[in-house]
């Protein structure tokens, strides 16, 4: 196994980017939201689906910390269990698309030619279609349950992960440590393993984590458009899109989950910066195809 | 220079054909079919084979795809489950009414986008570049459903400047939809200028760090005509291709701004179609997509290519 520079081992990684104050503001963030969304079925003070028709559009007090929305429902146990069900569409499938994604750009990559030239053309075009047209193509024909977003989402990613995984494994196909395995006789797909996955191991690592930011925003803006996280399972974009009518009468309604979905986003930002430049990766911005 | 002309026109249109193809076939792919989408599990036997007998869909599917693209190439895009209607004239009137509220956000966008970005590149890390960059920096971090709905809090709730849901019909006289369009242009402009105005940023930075520009200063050109005519013209060629590139979000963005703001365009036409499960409505609306993307970006380049003498030699 070979790598150009050394690939620095995961704790000394994490020490680095905690070393970082983004890093260490991003990973505070992020570490807090994981912690909500995994208690909080246990912590929400009410049913977040109960409807109090006494209690409509209250604002926030003891009772209902962030107060109610136009059905009575808790705003407070909304917002807690509001990112579950999104993130866990969005970890899916975001290794959905990194594992077919890098798979496929590192091979193409290692073959080049003919074979590379086709694949990619294919691949520009299906990126000409905005991201959210091809996800609606496809939900319009799979109907928009949770069960079919994963494998949609995780295709309509792994586009621009074939790109960046390409991108980076062809700054080693020409190496002598890979021309040397080709020489031995090395299958390719064991020189895709062994030589150059290793090597590109960070920029994949710093894509995947913007991948699921990107697919975390996906979700929530298909369940916006009402092709998302179905009811009753509450969603903050389900929650923004509801609270869109009262927003006058109601702000905290719409305010709330704006913030929960807002601050995770730019945590996972301000942790992928810090890994970034302790990787000494060239982070990608959200622009092409995202 | 022909023959790089060429090329590029030929990649877009082989581009074109496979968008075309992948259209078309990812649905082939997919269980069921426009017939059992629309009519649902409750349709029966015979009501399933009178639909699929009127779409053709009982023919063979290359046979469909055939009839299907050349259909598209002569301008007729098929018929609207939902509606009933040929698609050409339900997406026609939309198409308009995107196409003003893109080239409002265009227009203002893009020199607003330009001019920010080379006074944040002029001092980097001055105040005004930490302000702008801030700003721009939120501007991409948050999602577009989430700036479109403070915009309406903002301008609309709070400061009562502008009505925050459009309520003109999609056949509305073009000057009062240009007067609808100026909170879904803001919120688009807003995003839009983030993204190219931070890549104008980063190039304006790298020319005044480049040779050239460390020559004239030491030959005592004076600052203002440096900057005029050394960093902005080196500076703001590559941001052309950029642009072509940011129209591919601006696209996307769109449907999401339009069903915000309730903007009678084409992406809202998307969204709508697909609550209604009208296959055919949703494969016309993401092909012109798809197609202004393609053609949008070779405009871009062909732009590039005039103006940048050193793009024009085949680099190997």
């Amino acid at each position: 196994m070979n790598t150009v520079w050394p690939a620095l081992p995961l704790p000394q990684i994490l020490r680095d980017v905690l070393a970082q104050r983004s890093g260490r503001i991003g990973m505070a963030i992020v570490c807090l939201h994981l912690a909500v969304a995994l208690a909080a079925p246990v912590i929400t003070p009410q049913d977040s689906a109960y409807q109090d028709a006494s209690a409509m559009l209250q604002s926030p007090s003891f009772s209902h910390w962030f107060g109610t929305d136009r059905l009575g429902r808790d705003v407070f146990s909304r917002t807690l269990l509001g990112g579950r069900e999104a993130m866990l569409i969005a970890t899916a499938a975001t290794f959905i698309a990194m594992a077919w994604g890098s798979a496929l750009g590192i091979l193409v990559a290692l073959i080049g030619g003919r074979t590379d030239a086709i694949v990619m053309r294919f691949i520009d075009a299906m990126m000409s279609i905005p991201w959210i047209l091809l996800v609606m193509l496809f939900v319009a024909a799979l109907g928009s349950s949770s069960a079919a977003l994963v494998p949609v989402l995780g295709f309509s990613y792994g586009l621009s992960a074939v790109y960046l995984a390409r991108a980076a494994a062809l700054d080693f196909v020409a190496r002598d440590f890979v021309v040397a395995a080709q020489i031995r006789g090395h299958a390719r797909w064991a020189i895709a393993v062994t030589e150059l996955l290793p090597n590109v191991r960070d920029s994949l690592a710093v894509q995947g984590a913007m991948q699921w930011s990107w697919i975390l925003l996906a979700v929530s803006s298909l369940s916006f458009l009402g092709m998302g996280v179905a009811p009753p399972t509450p969603d903050w974009g389900q929650m923004i899109a509801d609270a869109r009518g009262i927003m006058q009468r109601a702000p905290w309604a719409l305010i709330c989950p704006m913030l929960a979905l807002s601050s995770l986003v730019i945590g996972v930002n301000l942790a992928v910066d810090a890994l970034a430049r302790v990787t000494g990766v060239e982070r990608t911005r959200r622009v092409l195809g995202a | 220079m022909a023959t790089v002309l060429l090329e590029r026109i030929g990649l877009a249109l082989i581009t074109m054909i496979i968008i075309v193809v992948v259209v078309f076939f990812a649905l082939e792919l997919m269980p069921g079919d426009a017939c059992s989408v629309n009519l649902g599990r409750g349709a029966s036997d015979s009501m399933l084979a009178a639909c699929q007998k009127r779409l053709g869909l009982d023919q063979p599917a290359v046979w469909r795809f055939a009839a299907w693209a050349g259909d598209f190439l002569t301008g007729d895009l098929g018929i609207s489950m939902q509606r009933d209607r040929p698609i050409a004239e339900v997406v026609g009137w939309r198409l308009r009414n995107t196409l003003i509220l893109a080239g409002l956000t265009a227009a203002i966008g893009i020199p607003l986008a330009l001019g920010l970005g080379v006074l944040a590149g002029l001092n980097p890390d001055g105040p005004l570049d930490m302000t702008i960059s801030g700003i721009a920096i939120f501007a991409m971090t948050v999602p577009e459903f989430i700036s479109g709905t403070l915009m309406i809090l903002l301008f609309s709730v709070i400061l009562g400047w502008a009505a925050g849901v459009v309520t003109i019909g999609y056949k509305a006289p073009a000057l009062d939809l240009l007067k609808a369009s100026v909170l879904p242009a803001a919120t688009l402009i807003f995003i839009l200028a983030a993204h190219i105005l931070r890549m104008v940023r980063a190039s304006v930075i790298e020319v005044m760090q480049s040779d050239f520009v460390q020559m004239a200063r030491l030959k005592g050109v004076p600052h203002r005509r440096i900057i005029l005519h050394h960093v902005l013209p080196n500076a703001l060629l590559p941001a052309i291709s950029i642009i072509g590139l940011t129209m591919a979000w601006l696209l996307g963005g769109v449907v999401i701004v339009e069903s915000v703001f309730n903007f009678p365009g084409l992406g809202r036409l998307a969204v709508d179609a697909v609550a209604d499960q009208d296959l055919p409505l949703v494969q016309a609306i993401a092909l012109l997509f798809g197609f202004i993307y393609v053609l949008t970006n070779l405009g871009a380049d062909l732009l590039a290519l005039t103006l940048n003498p050193r793009l024009r030699t085949r680099r190997k």
